[in-house]
């Protein structure tokens, strides 16, 4: 086993279990920062899959804006709602059920594909990935129609926002 | 090469060759010397950190007219050492229905987030941690841990002035993150790279020059981000007592202070690598990599002055009046500045001389003159608005 296999189970491993912990923890808050591990253990694999840009892009949307939004509306509900209640309902096989298959669906498709077992080749030195993906978000003959159209999508977002908080006098 | 042209490669493959000597595997001395390359270098940040302790107590005694520690030997310099006991030996309390776990781990994460932030500094041409391609967006992302720490210590406090000063720490970061992002961009538009040593290294002439809007809002965004005065809304010693350390006591609240001067040194440190020209100075720094150390820190200091100065000479800003102002005037004035510097720049990228940096300085001036202007007009309504309340309330005589 290489270094970069170790790493990546232990990343995994404790992606996992903070994943599990998000749904199985009983407090809303420990839930929303078993979330950040969550997200930050996907930055960590984005990393090690020489994905710097996404690395990183993960932790400031993901941990910056979205982990902190929801710990900001957690820690405005009252205390006593925190703590029990039943975690599972009579649904629980149904979801867990579909889970599992999911994953064996996407197991067995991925066996499959040739690039499965194949390891990842080194990206020659001096490849400019930050700079070759700018230019695919903005050539015309890339991604630029999906990129303004997302972008076009959030101000919408936006000024929907402000129009339902706007205080008319 | 000799030691003194690149000290880091030349002192790290001196190591690894007396491990490998030993007969440990090539892989395992590599980590093991990048794992104590980065202890000493922590190490070493953290001994700094105890002199900005007496730094930034015998600044503030300079701004009031007192004359700072001077007891305990030479110009008080183990004052600090005096302070570090007296918080180590101190009770560490932990208040009733604190939540325990994350109650301890959010100093931690305070002092790490500024930590990490020094991977990416350049030093000097050889000395740096790591040369990230995005090192502007990882500035940020350090940022996001460390609005996380302050939420973490005001929930898990369970103290009301604690949860108030974190929800004012979020509100803050979120919206003053907007124009430091756009304000890391202009670096960016001029040098065509993230990296931070491309920057630097692109800087022939300071970007503060081509620039000089846009490293001010960089600077304001800073000590917003920063939580320092005028925009300590997260801490508030008048009305919200400590905000969100209130119950931290020891060397707990002593993480959160020390972090709290080596973030204002870093960003003191950003500020001069990203429009002050880094560790480059009149050629100095291709002289000896050591003398790039001294040019940058001494930059950093002089930033971090700046700082102390905003700090101890402002008032503090009402929490409203403080994001209508990011909101309303230095979002926009940073988008436009941002339109305007990418334009510029793609027009006047192939013409040499001076022509390029007199006409990004000039187009600076009139985005600064035109934004003042609008807010001077803004602002005359407001008051004709006021003083027009006030003539009907003048007591009769």
């Amino acid at each position: 086993m290489t270094a970069s296999q170790i790493i990546f189970l232990l990343v995994a491993i404790v992606t996992l279990g903070s994943a599990l912990m998000v749904v199985a923890s009983r407090n809303l808050v420990h839930a929303a920062l078993w979330l950040v591990s969550t997200l930050f253990g996907v930055a960590i694999i984005y990393a090690l899959l020489n994905a710097g840009f996404l690395a990183v892009v993960q932790v400031v949307v993901y941990i910056g804006a979205i982990a902190t939004l929801f710990i900001f509306a957690v820690m405005l509900t009252r205390r006593d709602q925190l703590e029990g209640g039943v975690q599972l309902n009579s649904g629980w096989w149904l979801g867990a059920l579909i889970a599992v298959l999911t994953f064996g669906g996407l197991f067995g498709m991925f066996q499959s594909w040739s690039g499965f077992s194949k390891t990842a080749t080194d990206i020659p030195s001096g490849f400019d990935a930050v700079g070759q993906l700018g230019s695919a978000l903005t050539s015309p003959v890339g991604f630029v129609l999906p990129f303004e159209v997302a972008s076009v999508l959030l101000l919408a977002a936006l000024v929907g926002a402000v129009y339902i908080a706007f205080n008319r006098k | 090469m000799n030691f003194w042209n690149d000290p880091l490669k030349i002192a790290a493959d001196w190591l690894v060759s007396i491990l490998t000597g030993w007969g440990m595997p090539a892989v395992a001395a590599g980590v093991l010397v990048a794992f104590l390359g980065t202890l000493l270098f922590i190490s070493l940040l953290m001994v700094l950190d105890i002199f900005l302790v007496w730094l930034e107590r015998k600044v503030v005694a300079r701004f009031q007219d007192r004359l700072g520690p001077n007891r305990v030997g030479p110009f008080g310099l183990i004052q600090p050492f005096a302070d570090i006991i007296k918080l180590m030996i101190k009770e560490d309390t932990t208040p009733a229905g604190a939540d325990r776990v994350v109650y301890n781990i959010a100093p931690m994460l305070s002092m790490m987030s500024v930590l990490i932030l020094w991977a990416i500094v350049p030093l000097a041409p050889v000395i740096f941690g790591v040369d990230l391609n995005v090192g502007l967006l990882y500035i940020v992302a350090a940022g996001a841990i460390s609005t996380l720490s302050i939420i973490m210590a005001g929930w898990s406090s369970n103290n009301k002035f604690a949860t108030i000063g974190a929800f004012r720490q979020v509100a803050v970061m979120v919206s003053f993150e907007i124009p430091m992002v756009a304000m890391l961009l202009i670096p960016t538009i001029f040098a065509r790279t993230m990296g931070m040593n491309g920057i630097v290294q692109a800087q022939n002439i300071w970007y503060v020059i081509l620039s000089p809007l846009g490293a001010l809002i960089f600077l304001i965004a800073a000590i917003a981000e920063l939580g320092r005065a005028p925009f300590d809304m997260a801490e508030g010693e008048s009305e919200l007592v400590s905000g969100y350390n209130i119950e931290y006591s020891g060397m707990k609240f002593g993480m959160f202070y020390a972090g709290e001067l080596l973030h204002a040194l870093t960003f003191g440190g950003f500020l001069a690598i990203l429009f002050f020209g880094g560790y480059r100075f009149f050629g100095l720094e291709k002289v000896s990599p050591f003398l790039a150390v001294i040019i940058l820190l001494g930059k950093a200091l002089i930033g971090y002055w700046v700082i102390m100065w905003v700090k101890y000479t402002m008032m503090r800003i009402r929490i409203d009046h403080m994001l209508a102002f990011n909101w309303k005037f230095l979002t926009p004035l940073s988008f436009v500045l941002l339109m305007v510097t990418a334009l510029m720049n793609a027009l006047l990228r192939e013409t040499s001389g001076w022509l390029y940096p007199i006409s990004m300085f000039l187009s600076n001036v009139l985005v600064a003159w035109i934004a003042l202007e609008i807010a001077r007009s803004h602002s005359r309504r407001e008051r004709a608005k006021v003083t027009g309340v006030k003539a009907v309330e003048v007591a009769p005589h």
